[in-house]
C-alpha cells in the first residue's frame, strides 16, 4: 500500500503560540487513522491542514505524491465530518447532502438516486424534507457523514464526530463507521480524545501531545510497547516507575532485580518501566518478586482494582480474586510483562497512583483522560 | 396572568393606549370624516386623485428604493470586511461607523448641506482642482444623500449582526464540499444573512418613505415627498386632508413591512437569528 497522503516538517503557529511542531505523518491508503491526544494538542489544526482551511506555516502537505499546499478545499479530493457537523441550517436534509454533488456538477438526473443510495448507507432513508435542526445529535452527524461522503472522496477527514452522542450511541456509531469504511474502501482520519475509541476502530494511532507526534503505531503495537511515560499514561492504565538497565533482559527498580524482554540500552542506564495493571498477579508475600500493603480495593464487575504501596509507590493492580485493605500481599510479574522505555520530558510525571482518585476516573468517560492530564504538569 | 404581571404591565398598557392607540384613533377619525364630522372616503378618495400627491408619492417611493438599496450595497461589503477584522478593531470600526447616530440630527443635515452647497467644501476642492463647480445642494441628490447618511448605521447594524453570526465552519463545509469563494457565498454566507439585510431594508426603508425632515433641510423646499404634504396640510390646519394622505402612507409602510416579514420567514432565515 503507498502513501495517501504526507505531512513534511509541518508547523503551526497561533499567535505566536506553537500548536504544531515539525509534524511528520505519513497515511497510507483506505487505512483507518486516528489522531489522539488530549483537548488543545493540535488534533484539530492537523485535520483543518489537510482539509486546507488552515495554512501551515512551514512543510509539505503532499496528497499522491503531489504537493497540495496551494490547491484551495473546494479542489481537494478531501471531505471533512466537522466537530459540530455545520450542517446547513438553511437546508433540509436532502439538499445539504445533495450540496457537493451540485458543486460537482453531477448530471441532475443521477443526483436524487445517490443521496437516495447515502441516506440509506446511514439509516436515514425517508428523512429527505426534514429540517436539519431539528434532528436529534446522532441524525445529525449521519447527514454530516453523508453530506461528506456523497462525492466518494479519497479521504474523509473526522473531527471527534462522536463527542456529542450518548455512550450507547457511540458505540453504535463506531461500528457503523468502521462498517462505513470497509465498504467503502476510503481512507479515514479520525480524531478523537477517547482511547477507547481510538483503541477500537483504528488501523494506525497517532498519540499527540502539545503539538508534537509522541508515537504511531497500530493499537496493539502503542498499548504493549508505548515509547514514552506520556503515550503510556494516556492509554489505558500504566504503572510506570523509575528503573536501571542492568544489562540486557535485566533491570532494576523498587530495589530488586527482574528479568525482561528488552535490550539495546546501555549499561546502568536510568529508564522508565511500565507495568500494565492486569499484568501483575497477587501471591503470598513469601512468592512475591515485590512487597507491598493494599491501601484501597475498588469493585468493578469482572475484577477488583486495588492500590498497593511498595515502599511509597502506589501501584494498580487488577486482579480477579477479592484482598482485604490494609492486606499485606505479594506482586509477582513476568518478563514479558515488564516494558522498558527511555527516560523522557514525561519521567516522573505519570503513572504513580498516590494521588489517584476513582471518583475522577468514573465521573464523565470521555472527559476523564483530559482531566488526568489537567491535573499533571505535563500539558501546560 | 398573575396579579403581579397586571400592574407591572399597567404603565406600558397605559403607554401603548396613550401615545399609540389614541393617535391612530385621532388619525383615523380625521381620515375618514369631513369636516362636518360625517363619514366619508373623500379625504383618501382625493388624496389619490391629486395628480400632485401622485407624483410626490412616486417621488417618495423612488428616493426610499434608492436609499434603501444604497446603504445595503454600501453596508454588506463593510459587514463582510469587519467581520475579518481582529476583535479589538473590530468594535473601534463599529463604534466610528455607527457615532453619527449619537450626533443632533439636525446638526447633521446642517453639516452635510456645508458639504454639499455652490459654495460648499465639494465645490471648493472642485474649483481647488481645477473642475467646474457642481450643483447638488437642494437637489433629489442631495435628499438622497441625507438620507443614506442617516439611515446607513441602521443598514450596517442588522447586516454586520448576521454575517458575523455565521458559524466559520459553514462557510468551511461549503468550501469543502466542493464550493468556490462566489458560490459559497450564494448558496451559504448570504441566504443565512438574510434575515439581517431584510431587518436592515425595513429599518432603512420605513423611515425613509416617511420622512420629511430630510427633504425639507436638504432640498430647499423643491422636493415635495409625501411625507411633506403631510406636514404641510396639518401645518395649515387641514387636518382632515393630511390625515387622509397619512393613512395612504402608513398602507405603504404596512405593505412593505409585511413583504419583507414574508421573506424573512419564506427564507427560512428566521432559525439563525433566534
Ligand atoms: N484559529 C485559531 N486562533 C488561535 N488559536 C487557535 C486557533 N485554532 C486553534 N488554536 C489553538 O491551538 C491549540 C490547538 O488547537 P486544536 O483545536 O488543534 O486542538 P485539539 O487537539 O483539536 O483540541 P480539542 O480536543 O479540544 O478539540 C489550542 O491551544 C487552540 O487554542
Ligand atoms: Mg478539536
Amino acid at each position: 500500500m503507498n502513501n495517501i497522503i504526507e505531512l513534511r516538517g509541518i508547523s503551526k503557529s497561533f499567535d505566536g503560540e506553537k500548536v504544531l511542531d515539525r509534524i511528520d505523518l505519513c497515511i497510507r491508503d483506505k487505512e483507518f487513522v486516528t489522531l489522539l491526544g488530549p483537548s488543545g494538542c493540535g488534533k484539530t489544526t492537523t485535520l483543518r491542514i489537510i482539509g486546507g482551511f488552515v495554512t501551515p506555516d512551514a512543510g509539505d502537505l503532499i496528497f499522491d505524491g503531489k504537493r497540495i499546499n496551494d490547491i484551495p478545499p473546494y479542489q481537494r479530493p478531501v471531505n471533512t465530518v466537522f466537530q459540530k457537523y455545520a450542517l446547513f441550517p438553511h437546508m433540509n436534509v436532502y439538499d445539504n447532502v445533495a450540496f457537493g454533488l451540485k458543486q460537482a456538477k453531477v448530471p441532475r438526473a443521477e443526483i436524487p438516486g445517490r443521496v437516495r443510495e447515502m441516506l440509506e448507507l446511514v439509516s436515514l432513508s425517508g428523512f429527505e424534507k426534514k429540517n436539519v435542526t431539528l434532528l436529534s445529535g446522532g441524525q445529525q452527524q449521519r447527514v454530516a457523514i453523508a453530506r461528506a461522503l456523497i462525492n466518494r472522496p479519497r479521504v474523509l477527514l473526522l473531527d471527534e464526530p462522536l463527542g456529542a452522542l450518548d455512550l450507547k450511541l457511540r458505540k453504535d456509531m463506531q461500528n457503523e463507521l468502521k462498517k462505513i469504511q470497509k465498504a467503502t474502501g476510503i481512507t479515514f482520519i479520525y480524531v478523537t480524545h477517547d482511547q477507547e475509541e481510538a483503541l477500537s476502530m483504528s488501523d494506525v494511532i497517532v498519540v499527540m501531545a502539545e503539538g508534537v507526534i509522541q508515537q504511531i503505531g497500530t493499537p496493539t503495537e502503542i498499548y504493549n510497547e508505548p515509547t514514552n511515560a506520556f503515550v503510556a499514561d494516556f492509554i489505558g492504565e500504566s504503572n510506570i516507575v523509575d528503573g536501571v538497565m542492568l544489562s540486557d533482559c535485566r533491570v532494576q527498580f523498587s530495589g530488586q532485580t527482574f528479568t525482561c524482554v528488552d535490550g539495546g540500552f546501555s549499561r546502568n542506564e536510568p529508564v522508565d518501566v511500565v507495568v500494565r495493571p492486569e499484568d501483575v498477579d497477587v501471591v503470598h508475600p513469601e512468592n512475591g518478586m515485590l512487597r507491598g500493603t493494599v491501601t484501597s480495593v475498588t469493585f468493578k464487575g469482572d475484577y477488583y482494582e486495588i492500590i498497593v504501596d511498595i515502599g511509597g509507590f502506589k501501584w494498580m493492580v487488577e486482579t480477579s480474586d477479592f484482598v482485604a485493605e490494609q492486606a499485606h500481599i505479594g506482586l509477582y510479574i513476568e518478563p514479558d510483562a515488564i516494558h522498558i522505555m527511555k527516560k523522557s520530558k514525561y519521567s516522573g510525571k505519570f503513572g504513580d497512583y498516590s494521588t489517584f482518585s476513582d471518583e475522577i476516573e468514573t465521573m464523565s468517560d470521555p472527559d476523564t483522560v483530559d482531566q488526568k492530564n489537567e491535573e499533571g504538569p505535563a500539558i501546560d | 396572568m398573575t396579579k403581579k404581571s397586571v400592574w407591572l404591565s399597567g404603565p406600558y398598557l397605559a403607554w401603548i393606549v396613550g401615545f399609540i392607540v389614541l393617535p391612530l384613533l385621532t388619525i383615523l377619525y380625521y381620515g375618514l370624516t369631513d369636516t362636518e364630522g360625517g363619514l366619508t372616503l373623500g379625504n383618501v378618495i382625493g388624496a389619490v386623485a391629486d395628480p400632485l400627491n401622485i407624483k410626490a408619492l412616486g417621488l417618495t417611493l423612488l428616493l426610499a428604493t434608492l436609499a434603501t438599496v444604497i446603504c445595503l450595497g454600501l453596508a454588506y461589503p463593510l459587514a463582510l470586511c469587519l467581520t475579518k477584522l481582529k476583535m479589538k478593531k473590530k468594535s473601534f470600526f463599529i463604534f466610528l461607523f455607527i457615532l453619527p447616530m449619537w450626533m443632533n440630527f439636525m446638526l447633521q443635515m446642517v453639516a452635510i448641506n456645508t458639504i454639499l452647497e455652490d459654495n460648499g467644501v465639494i465645490n471648493a476642492v472642485l474649483t481647488f482642482i481645477g473642475l467646474p463647480k457642481l450643483h447638488i445642494a437642494n437637489t433629489f441628490g442631495a435628499v438622497l444623500i441625507g438620507m443614506v447618511y442617516d439611515y446607513f448605521p441602521f443598514m450596517l447594524l442588522p447586516v454586520y449582526n448576521a454575517v458575523s453570526r455565521i458559524d466559520g465552519d459553514l462557510i468551511n463545509a461549503s468550501k469543502d464540499l466542493g464550493a468556490n469563494s462566489f458560490k459559497t457565498f450564494l448558496y451559504v454566507s448570504f441566504p443565512l444573512s438574510l434575515p439581517g439585510v431584510i431587518s436592515g431594508i425595513t429599518m432603512v426603508f420605513i423611515p425613509a418613505v416617511s420622512d420629511f425632515a430630510i427633504a425639507q433641510m436638504l432640498g430647499g423646499g423643491k422636493i415635495q415627498l409625501i411625507g411633506n404634504i403631510v406636514e404641510m396640510n396639518f401645518t395649515k390646519g387641514q387636518y382632515h386632508t393630511g390625515s387622509g394622505l397619512a393613512l395612504i402612507l402608513m398602507a405603504f409602510v404596512m405593505l412593505s413591512s409585511l413583504l419583507t416579514k414574508d421573506g424573512a420567514e419564506n427564507e427560512g432565515g428566521g432559525m439563525i437569528v433566534s
